[in-house]
């Protein structure tokens, strides 16, 4: 069987799940924000593969805009959680409720 | 007699979902580390997916800028802050089944979704998604895009610079 769309469709929409069910069920800051990035891969898999299969290379400037941001988002968010650290000796996310350090 | 690429196709979209299995729910271990290694690898089987996509340059940037400079931050931080293994707390049952049976329709939802949607796979692709094309597109068309990340990524560094001062005010 030949390999089409569909199949990058399925292994990027299965690997979003995951993503997804990672945020939910992990309590601890760090393991969601590393799901966090599986669901950004997930989402950039699927426009790869979209660029490929409609011969189209907006997709792959996309992906790159894509893969630029989420390293802009992992340097703050990860500057965020060592202040939060500091603070409350904690990365667990129950007990961290209040937004005021 | 299937083609060579169609087998490297199931390895790596195996290998791809088997450590995104692990990142998120490993029976073995709870260590923050061992989830980091492993989207490492599920990251590096993706640049293989990318690379039968014929999108080479992604691919490169994918272990360059993920694998390379992102994962190595991560790692970093989990080391820095020197967490313990995340100890087994009594999970709210109610909370679990209700993420999981929204988590399943989801991926029905989008499963279905795909099934019913039919596509024209007759036509092989020809894209090429190599450097220069690439390049091309990001600086003309996509300039102003392009100078508005960068601004972006000032921003981003100034931001950490701040949050991370000592006594954050």
């Amino acid at each position: 069987m030949k390999i089409g769309v569909e199949h990058y469709l399925t292994v990027s929409i299965i690997l979003f799940c995951l993503g997804l069910l990672g945020v939910i069920v992990r309590r601890n800051l760090l393991v969601i924000y590393l799901s966090l990035e599986l669901m950004l891969n997930a989402a950039n898999l699927a426009l790869v593969a979209f660029s490929r299969f409609n011969n189209d290379l907006d997709g792959q400037v996309f992906v790159f805009f894509v893969i630029t941001v989420a390293a802009a988002e992992v340097a703050v968010g990860l500057a965020l959680i060592v202040a939060l650290y500091r603070k409350r000796r904690t990365a667990h996310v129950e007990d961290l409720t209040l937004m005021k350090l | 007699m299937a083609q060579l690429p169609d087998i490297l196709f199931y390895v790596f979209a195996f290998l791809t979902l088997a450590c995104g299995f692990l990142v998120v729910l490993n029976p073995f271990s709870t260590n923050p580390v061992t989830s980091a290694m492993f989207l490492v690898l599920t990251i590096g089987s993706l640049a293989g997916l990318f690379v039968l996509l014929h999108a080479f340059f992604l691919a490169a940037v994918q272990i360059l800028v993920y694998a390379g400079a992102v994962m190595v931050l991560f790692l970093f931080v989990i080391m820095l802050l020197d967490l313990p293994a995340e100890e087994r707390r009594k999970v709210k049952k109610a909370g679990l089944v209700l993420g999981l049976i929204s988590v399943g329709a989801i991926l029905t939802i989008m499963l279905q979704s795909l099934l019913q949607s039919s596509f024209s796979s007759e036509a092989a692709p020809t894209l090429e998604g190599s450097t220069i094309p690439l390049g091309r597109l990001l600086f003309t068309q996509y300039l102003l895009p392009f100078e508005i990340i960068s601004v972006l990524l000032l921003v981003a560094m100034v931001g950490v610079i701040l949050l991370s001062k000592k006594d954050l005010k």
